[in-house]
């Protein structure tokens, strides 16, 4: 693509000494798009931008937040009643976390269905699992910030997973609370760190972004774009319909900050944090609830490795499975659109998600029609999402037959769009 | 280029042992010395001195009748403290060790029988359980029950059921006198 010739000296100046506006033509303007992206393609630049929102509001939220176990709930208290717009920002934070899932959770299984993960995207899609990884830290940690009870045995329970370590588990712990119990120290360094994690997660967008612009984004066909009629430029197409589908975002996000500000939160914290008595029933954020599902889930030793170890490294793994999914899935063929079977494992597997979400949200020996125990639910979703990866991707790529895949991208729209009037 | 002749002193036989020397002893001394300079910054987030001063708690144990409970602070951790009735002992010394996830005499766990004493930190994933004030649920096996994620402990605070591996752990203590503790 031809470099653009600058017009103002001011700019031509600078681009001459330090190409940026070059760059940002390249990368942004004329950055060569598939002509057939649908909606789900949308959530990328949704969640590059709610990232963006999340370190401001947070940055002015740390002007007047102060972490320490004796001011910590009051200074959040008084963003909410006495800084001025406090009540604002900090709901814009709150409702910030959850939107941010929903938006990452949305584009990740936007990249299971279309198999956005295959060859040349695998670095891709491994970045985008560093990402993930780093995110659930990060809000995990600024859960903590605001000192209420749930805040302090989310902290409790989540650190005291390490203590599953063999031999060091103790000292592991000891280490991350920087004393005996989840106490000042700890409040410290979860601010510090939860100030930090969103940097890094920009710096890794970045590198995310720089593996998409070397091979360009995939599409719903699945098949690579061959030449100038497969694509558009990224301006103004995608800007425009990337900006609408802000002003969307924006009307669900407003509506819990304006109208619903605490429906994703626990009551519970809004009471102050309490060593000494732990809530009777406690949960995590819904973003990290089929995780807690699988952590749970696990209730039974195996030859001589305690259940407590089997159920944290089994929810690691429930993560860090999807960085071999490139390899585990043997099928060339990219879309679900054109592998009828995969298409309805994908639906499957999504269910599962959401049962095991709604698993890790009950208490862990409610029954389900006052018949079967949640357990047993919440052990056959975990069977199921982990053979998912490890048995329903290999063999699929084997057994199934794949459909057609079209010729090209351009020829598959030309195909789908009626004739012009007039056109013979 | 000109100088290309002039900048190469590796010519010489000796010259390129004496550079590959240099080269291999010096990115050792770095590599030892980033990995030793790292220390600092771990052992930084380990407990600090005034944290590892070694508290103690007393606790005076007159008011506590038969049956009851208190839980005492030590290390910024809840001790359980309970006053046994006969009828808990006698179950908690009943107890076949083959039934038990970890198997731990009940006269191994107390220095008075009447005296139950330990760290109120469930071994799962350290909540604090159920059980101490009456109302509160106990569980299966009339102990303590940890709502998290369903612990359960009998009346000597041995895990009977549920996630958590181990016992609830007993503090160092000792008796001052026939109604005082000093834990730590
Ligand atoms: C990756 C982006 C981020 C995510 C997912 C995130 C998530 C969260 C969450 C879930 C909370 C708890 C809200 C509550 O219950 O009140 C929180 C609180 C907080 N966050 Fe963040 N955060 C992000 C970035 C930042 C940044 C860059 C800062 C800058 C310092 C920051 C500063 C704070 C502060 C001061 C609080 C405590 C005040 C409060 O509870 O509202 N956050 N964050
Ligand atoms: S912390 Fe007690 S059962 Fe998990």
């Amino acid at each position: 693509m031809a470099t653009p010739t600058w017009n103002n000296p001011i700019v031509k100046w600078i681009d001459y000494r330090l190409p940026v506006f070059s760059f940002m033509h390249h990368e942004l303007v004329d950055y060569p798009t598939p002509r057939n992206l649908n909606y789900w393609w949308n959530f990328g630049s949704l969640a590059g931008i709610v990232l963006v929102i999340m370190i401001a509001t947070g940055i002015w939220l740390a002007m007047h937040y102060m972490p320490h176990v004796d001011y910590a709930f009051d200074s959040v208290e008084r963003i909410m009643r006495d800084v001025n717009y406090g009540w604002l920002l900090r709901y814009v934070h709150m409702n910030g976390g959850s939107m941010f899932f929903i938006v990452v959770y949305i584009h990740v299984f936007r990249g299971l269905y279309y198999g956005s993960y295959k060859n040349p995207r695998e670095i891709l899609w491994i970045m985008g699992v560093f990402i993930l990884l780093a995110m659930m830290a990060t809000a995990f940690m600024g859960y903590v910030l605001p000192w209420g009870q749930m805040s302090f045995w989310a902290a409790t329970v989540i650190t005291s997973l390490f203590s599953a370590v063999p031999l060091v588990g103790d000292a592991i712990v000891s280490w991350l609370w920087g004393g005996f119990a989840v106490d000042n120290p700890t409040l410290n360094r979860f601010f510090s760190l939860h100030y930090l994690l969103p940097f890094i997660i920009f710096a890794l967008v970045f590198v995310h972004l720089w593996a998409l612009h070397v091979h360009k984004s995939s599409n719903p066909l699945g098949i690579d774009m061959k030449g100038p009629q497969d694509s558009i430029p990224f301006h103004p197409y995608y800007t425009i319909k990337d900006t609408f589908g802000l002003g969307v975002l924006m009307v669900i996000w407003m509506f819990f900050v304006f109208f619903a500000p605490n429906f994703f939160l626990e009551p519970d914290n809004y009471i102050e944090a309490n060593p000494l008595v732990t809530p009777a029933h406690i949960v995590p954020e819904w973003y990290l609830m089929p995780f807690y599902a699988i952590l749970r889930a696990i209730t039974f030793d195996i030859w001589f490795i305690p259940a407590k170890l089997i159920g944290v490294v089994a929810m690691f793994a429930s993560i860090l499975i999807l960085l071999f999914l490139p390899w585990l899935d043997t099928s060339k063929v990219r879309s679900a659109k054109f592998r009828p079977i995969y298409k309805q494992f994908f639906w499957i597997f999504f269910v599962d998600c959401l049962i095991l979400g709604w698993i890790g949200a009950n208490p862990p020996d409610a029954l389900f029609m006052d018949t079967v125990p949640l357990l047993i639910i919440g052990q056959i979703g975990t069977a199921y999402y982990f053979l998912h990866f490890v048995l329903v991707f290999p063999l699929l790529g084997w057994l199934e037959r794949p459909r057609m895949v079209p010729e090209s991208i351009s020829a598959a729209v030309v195909a789908a769009e009626p004739p012009a009037p007039g056109s013979v | 280029m000109a100088d290309s002749t002039t900048a190469d002193p590796g010519a010489t036989d000796d010259g390129e042992d004496r550079r590959d020397f240099l080269l291999i002893a010096t990115s050792t001394v770095g590599a030892v010395g980033t990995a030793l300079a790292c220390w600092p910054f771990i052992d930084f987030m380990n407990p600090s001195a005034d944290v590892l001063a070694l508290s103690t708690t007393e606790v005076d144990l007159s008011p506590i009748e038969v049956g009851q409970s208190i839980t005492v602070v030590w290390q910024g951790k809840p001790v359980f403290v309970r006053r046994r009735t006969a009828e808990e002992i006698e179950i908690a010394q009943a107890v076949p060790m083959g039934d038990l996830i970890e198997p731990e005499e009940d006269g191994a766990r107390v220095q008075k029988a009447d005296w139950l004493i330990m760290i109120g930190v469930c071994t799962h994933l350290g909540c604090i359980p159920l059980g101490q004030r009456s109302g509160e649920p106990k569980g299966e096996f009339d102990g303590w029950f940890c709502p998290c994620h369903g612990s359960h402990y009998d009346t000597s605070g041995r895990i009977r059921k549920g996630p958590a591996p181990n016992n609830l752990p007993i503090p160092p203590y000792e008796f001052l006198d026939d109604t005082t503790i000093k834990i730590g």
